[in-house]
């Protein structure tokens, strides 16, 4: 929409990330090669601009990065908790010193808008470990009875849709009780990973207590099944998630898993509109809806369905998509041409299946990898597109008559990670909040986020909780 | 008369039954197997579950999930205590049947049977605590209401203990069905009859049918389509081998079933809360709160 509001460009400057040609992997303190000399490309998925080349871990970089963790384990675990707290306190403080530059890497590796990095994903990122911080040396109160143990090596994997988050969800707590972290970012999203080995540098964090290994699939199957691993956690695909059960079963191994879901939000009769259609947009179109609690599912009391369409699609000709680093930016880039190729082919199964196909008008830049809100309406429960989880701008609306038609709906899927509820009746929140099976259910409020709330998945969402004291309960021996 | 008197008087033997949806069924598959005590004397014919029963009891426990998970905390804890009097009544018979089927002495098997209606009543009190312990608000950096609560994670499929056919059972099955769970048994496969018995209690103490079922037969032959049922939520591998915990835990990961791997558990201890929060889902319910503005009054 261009005639009421016209935007000058307001763009953050890069220059504040300064990215080295190459990055080797993070093992026992240093940056070294691949075993192999192996290296990929990391790309701009808004430019398609390659940002460096960094080294590629295989089998061989896991076994050295493992032994690393187990090495330094033996010290770390034996550390006060007060002491393990002040290194966490300084990593926090770091962060928060650093944000800018991180926003603005993380915004280049990944594609989502600036303001998203800088005013959700880094807070949140400095704050986890905050939190976590405050925990280690109060281990004993957590409730897991006198003195809990660390598990050991932590081998995590984690996505690219929230790389230095994600990062921050593994390694905080997995440290603050005492364990030692092997970690794999996403190929399409290495960037934050290095950089964040860089500020365990900085902190004086002992040698081998965190290890970085960018590198694909093959590195994070390597070390999810790697002997010497005690703890798993991934946060990815229910498809990959239910591969690591099958790998680690019959081990000693814990596992934590995060996967996916196909969110429904729910909208009542009595709804504040406006209210809701911001949460909406909030639900589906942060981070371009690569986001595994995202309210994909519209579900909406039929005798309001027009009205909140209409104010919907009004409210989507108003979101600005286009260049990241500008901070008027509401959707940025697509994470990889991997993903976009997947949400393209999803939405076209979406149209040949019947349902109604809505975007605003909306003009996609020449080079990167971009895909415009898009809306479905004439949606039903058999759907492809209301079944599996797309994991981009992509909404699908369907309706219901009564609460319980909405509750049997929002609860027709495998999955069962969140749930968004729009109501101004006390009541009726809390009755289909208690028959949702979801793991997170916000009401009259969307993706919200904070380290001291639990957050997880019922169902094939997967297992465990990350955040708050739950979120400990996985990384000690109880 | 006097003739009839010296005759010993013949028992009436039992015939042992699957305990299905609050129903006791015969097996489906018409096949029983032989119960024997542990010096090898025939005791009773034990059904020998298909899986056909296993699917079948997989229905009547999804069934009852709902109202049972809805009761309220303090029903639950009523109901399971009245499990524990009804269990008190009947202290004999399983004295008995323990001894048989675990080869203790009448007072060794006495205590053992004391040991477990005691541990139903620690549980009994847990229904309504547990929430407070593993839950509670959350001080989340924002205006808002923030609040986690355990809830049941849905239909558990519970492999008893092998060696302990009656203490090991109820310290598996309590657990699972005091969060609101409800529950397939498969009983101990050589020592089954203290567990059919236990149906006997369950369905008269305001049980309400189908929160457990219990299955005897071949342990491995039951969970196996347990393990692969696509709606049923969690397995604890208490009395499955290395080798079958495995097979199932592989088996298990197809809808990523929560899973509570075998582990050497002293039974007659006093537990602690895992078994507990092994089925249980953490759900977070987030509200805005309304805050007070710079003004001092915006609500």
């Amino acid at each position: 929409m261009s005639s009421v509001f016209e935007y000058a460009p307001a763009p953050e400057s890069r220059a504040i990330a300064d990215i080295a040609p190459s990055y080797g992997l993070f093992i026992d303190g240093e940056f070294v090669e691949a075993a192999d000399g192996k290296v990929f490309k990391t790309v701009s998925p808004s430019t398609e601009e390659v940002l460096s080349e960094i080294a590629q871990a295989g089998s061989e970089d896991v076994d050295r990065a493992v032994k690393a963790a187990r090495r330094a384990f033996e010290k770390w675990s034996a550390l006060p908790g007060a002491e393990r707290a002040k290194y966490l306190f300084r990593i926090a403080r770091i962060i928060q010193e650093r944000s800018r530059e991180l926003a603005v890497l993380e915004t280049l590796d990944n594609g989502k808008p600036i303001k998203e990095t800088r005013d959700a994903d880094l807070p949140l990122v400095a704050a986890h470990f905050f939190y976590y911080a405050g925990w280690a040396d109060k281990l004993d109160h957590a409730g897991y009875g006198a003195n809990p143990r660390p598990l050991g090596v932590a081998g995590q994997v984690i996505p690219w849709n929230f790389p230095l988050l994600m990062l921050a969800w593994k390694i905080a707590p997995a440290l603050a009780t005492g364990n030692t972290v092997v970690l794999k970012p996403a190929e399409t999203t290495p960037l934050s990973a290095l950089f964040f080995a860089d500020i365990c540098r900085q902190a004086g964090l002992p040698k081998g207590v965190v290890n970085i290994l960018p590198g694909y699939g093959d590195a994070g199957a390597a070390l999810i099944a790697h002997p010497d691993v005690n703890k798993v956690a991934f946060t990815g695909s229910t498809a990959v998630g239910k591969e690591i059960a099958r790998t680690v079963a019959g081990t000693k191994k814990k596992v934590t898993l995060e996967l996916g879901g196909k969110g429904a939000n729910i909208v009542f009769d009595d709804a504040p509109i406006d209210q809701a259609v911001e949460g909406i947009v909030n639900g589906i179109f942060f981070n371009q809806g690569q986001v595994c609690c995202a309210g994909s599912r519209l579900l909406v009391q039929e005798s309001i369905q027009e009205e909140l369409l209409e104010s919907l699609k009004r409210r989507l000709s108003t979101l600005r998509l286009g260049d990241p680093l500008d901070k008027n930016t509401d959707i940025g880039a697509i994470n990889s041409e991997e993903q976009l190729t997947r949400i393209t082919s999803l939405v076209e199964q979406g149209e040949a299946e019947g349902a109604e196909r809505w975007s605003p008008a909306c003009e996609l830049p020449e080079s990167g990898y971009w895909f415009a809100p898009t809306l479905f309406t004439n949606v039903t429960q058999a759907h492809r597109i209301a079944r599996d989880e797309i994991f981009g701008p992509v909404l699908s609306v369907l309706t219901f008559r009564t609460p319980d038609e909405a509750v049997a709906k929002a609860n027709n899927t495998p999955y069962g990670l969140s749930a968004g509820i729009w109501t101004e009746k006390g009541s009726r929140i809390l009755a289909v909040a208690n028959k949702l099976r979801a793991g997170v259910v916000w009401s009259n409020t969307f993706n919200k986020f904070d380290p001291t709330s639990p957050f997880g998945g019922y169902k094939e969402s997967g297992f465990g909780r990350e955040g708050g004291r739950h979120g400990l309960e996985a990384y000690l021996d109880v | 008369m006097s003739e009839k008197s010296e005759q010993q008087r013949l028992s009436v033997f039992k015939t042992y039954k699957l305990y299905v949806g609050g129903k006791f069924p015969r097996s489906e598959s018409g096949r029983v197997y032989e119960v024997s005590d542990s010096k090898g004397k025939w005791l009773a014919n034990a059904p020998l579950s298909s899986r056909k029963d296993a699917r079948d009891a997989v229905v009547a426990a999804r069934k009852a999930f709902g109202g049972w998970s809805g009761a309220t905390a303090y029903n639950r804890g009523q109901v399971l205590y009245r499990v524990a009097e009804m269990l008190e009544g009947r202290r004999d018979q399983f004295t008995r049947e323990v001894a048989d089927a675990e080869g203790l002495s009448k007072s060794k098997a006495a205590a053992v049977v004391d040991a477990t209606i005691d541990r139903w009543v620690w549980y009994a009190g847990w229904t309504d605590k547990i929430a407070q312990v593993v839950g509670g608000g959350n001080p989340v950096a924002g205006p808002f209401f923030n609040l986690s609560s355990p809830e049941p994670t849905g239909v558990v499929a519970v492999l008893a203990p092998q060696e302990s056919s009656f203490l090991g059972l109820v310290s598996v099955l309590a657990p699972v069905i005091a969060t609101g769970n409800t529950a397939i048994v498969v009983a101990s496969e050589n020592a089954p009859l203290p567990a059919l018995s236990l149906a006997e209690v369950l369905a008269t103490s305001d049980l309400p049918g189908g929160v457990v079922n219990v299955l005897s037969g071949r342990t491995a032959e039951i969970a196996a389509p347990l393990a692969a049922h696509q709606d049923v939520n969690a397995i604890d591998l208490a009395g499955a081998d290395e080798v079958l915990a495995k097979e199932l835990e592989i088996a298990a990961a197809d809808n990523l079933k929560r899973v509570l791997r075998p582990q050497p558990v002293d039974y007659a201890e006093t537990p602690g809360i895992d078994r507990m929060t092994a089925f249980l889902e953490t759900k977070t319910v987030w509200h805005p709160t309304g805050s007070l503005g710079a003004s001092g009054s915006s609500y």
